[in-house]
């Protein structure tokens, strides 16, 4: 493998990338939405305080997850944690899907659109490498992307719950474990589901519409988590980081086993 | 010494189409060999093939001595491409147009400035070299896509249509670098419709039709091969009347070809006959003032085989 024609593939994308103004500004008003705008939105709902330990109702199960110290918090306070650093935080996992999932759309694909393909297959570069460069320009910013806006959602979360939980609380080691092992997990999966799709498909919008198929992952551990029938611990939410990093790599191995300069040049 | 280019019984199908149907011939280093046909003939397509891009359905080729269909990359690296379309990357500038096929060429890291630089003046670009691509007229285009195919200083040049659509200065500047290579002892295969440009540039020429290679040789030979006896032009002061016409269509064994304002052109003639057709010209009245023969263009080349192939 030739990392040095990767790496040129991979720069060549993002710097393309970052002179795409739409996918810039989508990407940029999601992450406003997720990391800034909802933490806020939710930290500043007039909760009822209630006593300390009572019920939450559907929202109880949950309780287990919390850390001892923030167990014996007022109702509401408990619910804003809840909300924010349980409920809600599988939904951050969208941003890397999305960076993901844009880019490696536009891979293959998008250079067929912009009738540039042809020049790149030209290119010395081996099909393994052709591929492998473009996952690597989705996974980067999709990963940095996610380790951001966590950042960010941190800092809101904990401006706006301070007052009621009496300080600072977030990330948990759940939320971090969910940032730091699953959320490159999943921005792989975007990438790899993303590019295989990208060299099968006709066009941009089709390519992106199968990728999208993806968020329904983040979907069902959503619904696990607010149902209480998968609740994400920290083993928990290693298997499951295990689980999707096992999926990448069999997805990658796939995309790259069937990848066919070919088959893409016949199509161009 | 290799041939740069062989190709033998080579073929590829999409589908039911047969895009190049059993195509066999050689190009020499250091030769300009000119790949002729209409739309569809198969010229890109025997690129691809020849580039390791697309894999035959039958037959195989060899290039720089290597398969193309297994040594694609290696045959890649020691070839440049000028595809139909320039195919540059219009959000980035020129200059990071050529800094990305150094690198994914494997130009040497120390080396990947200078020979940008070199070749953004090289290609009258280096005023706009920091400027999107996507604001280029379509000359400025091509030339950047000229100067990318050179960038790892191939020793094998692929050029498919380089002067298509552009203006005549640009096209003439095409021609000269085309000279240059030749100069410079590279090979170049040139895919185009401009039969004039083939025949002003090409050592020799193959001509396609429906993915077969119908003809292959120099002008000459082909001419010589399928038409008859150079044409013989009379010129004359003031446009030869019709009786002088009549005269010189009277000589036995000659025909006029063609007919314009100061001049007719005769075909099928010997030596004799041309000679005795002269005579009845200026007999009748024609006023002559130059007579000779004149080899058959490419052009007439071209449409007698493509008739032959219809």
């Amino acid at each position: 493998m030739n990392w040095r024609s990767v790496r040129a593939i991979a720069t060549k994308d993002l710097l393309e990338v970052r002179k795409n103004r739409l996918a810039i500004w989508s990407i940029f008003a999601l992450s406003c939405f997720l990391s800034v705008g909802m933490p806020l939105l939710i930290g500043l709902l007039p909760f009822d305080v209630g006593p300390a330990g009572g019920d939450l109702g559907p929202f109880e199960a949950l309780t287990s997850l919390l850390p001892p110290a923030l167990q014996d918090l007022p109702m509401g306070a408990r619910m804003v944690v809840l909300m924010l650093g349980y409920f809600l935080a599988p939904l951050f996992l969208i941003i890397p899907l999305m960076v993901a999932a844009i880019i490696g759309a536009e891979s293959f694909v998008g250079e067929k659109e912009r009738h540039t393909l042809e020049g790149l297959l030209y290119t010395p570069a081996t099909d393994l490498e052709l591929y492998a460069g473009k996952v690597l320009a989705g996974a980067v910013p999709a990963v940095l992307a996610a380790y951001l806006n966590f950042a960010a959602y941190a800092v809101v979360v904990n401006l706006v719950s301070a007052p009621l939980v009496g300080g600072f609380w977030f990330p948990t080691i759940t939320s971090l474990a969910l940032a730091v092992w699953v959320g490159p997990a999943v921005a792989l999966l975007g990438v790899a589901a993303s590019v295989l799709v990208s060299t099968r498909v006709e066009t941009f919008l089709e390519a992106n519409q199968l990728t999208g198929l993806l968020s329904l992952v983040i979907v069902a551990l959503m619904v696990g988590q607010g149902s209480g029938l998968l609740l994400l611990s920290l083993p928990v939410l290693l298997l499951v980081g295990l689980v999707l990093y096992a999926a990448d790599i069999v997805l990658i191995r796939f995309g790259a086993a069937i990848f066919s300069r070919d088959r893409l040049m016949a199509r161009a | 010494m290799t041939a740069a280019i062989a190709a033998d019984g080579l073929a590829r199908s999409f589908g039911p189409v047969r895009a190049v149907d059993g195509v066999s011939f050689e190009v020499g280093r250091g030769e300009v060999f000119g790949l002729l046909g209409p739309n569809g003939a198969g010229k890109t397509t025997l690129i691809r093939l020849f580039a390791g891009v697309l894999t035959p359905t039958a037959g195989s080729a060899r290039v720089l001595g290597l398969d193309p269909a297994v040594e694609g990359s290696a045959i890649r690296q020691r070839c440049g491409v000028l595809t139909e379309s320039p195919a540059v990357y219009e959000r980035l500038t020129a200059r990071q147009n050529l800094s990305f096929a150094a690198e994914v060429f494997g130009v040497p890291v120390h080396e990947v400035e200078r020979r940008v630089d070199a070749l953004l003046d090289r290609f009258s670009l280096g005023e706009r070299a920091d400027e999107p691509v996507g604001g280029f007229s379509k000359g400025m285009k091509q030339r950047l896509a000229l100067a990318r195919a050179l960038v790892h200083d191939p020793e094998l040049l692929f050029l498919d249509e380089p002067t298509a659509g552009l203006d005549p200065v640009a096209s003439r500047q095409v021609h000269e670098l085309v000279a240059g290579f030749r100069d410079e002892g590279r090979t170049v295969v040139l895919c185009t419709h401009h039969l004039v440009e083939a025949e002003d540039l090409c050592d020799r020429v193959g001509v396609l039709a429906k993915g077969q290679l119908i003809a292959l040789g120099t002008v000459r030979e082909l001419s010589d091969r399928l038409l008859a006896s150079s044409p013989v032009v009379l010129s004359f002061l003031s446009p030869p009347s019709d009786e002088v016409a009549r005269a010189v269509a009277g000589v036995a064994g000659t025909s006029i070809a063609g007919r314009s304002d100061r001049s007719l052109v005769l075909s099928a003639l010997d030596d004799e006959t041309a000679a005795r057709a002269i005579e009845a010209a200026v007999l009748s009245g024609g006023r002559l003032v130059a007579a000779g023969r004149r080899e058959h263009t490419l052009e007439e080349v071209y449409f007698a085989l493509q008739g032959e192939a219809a």
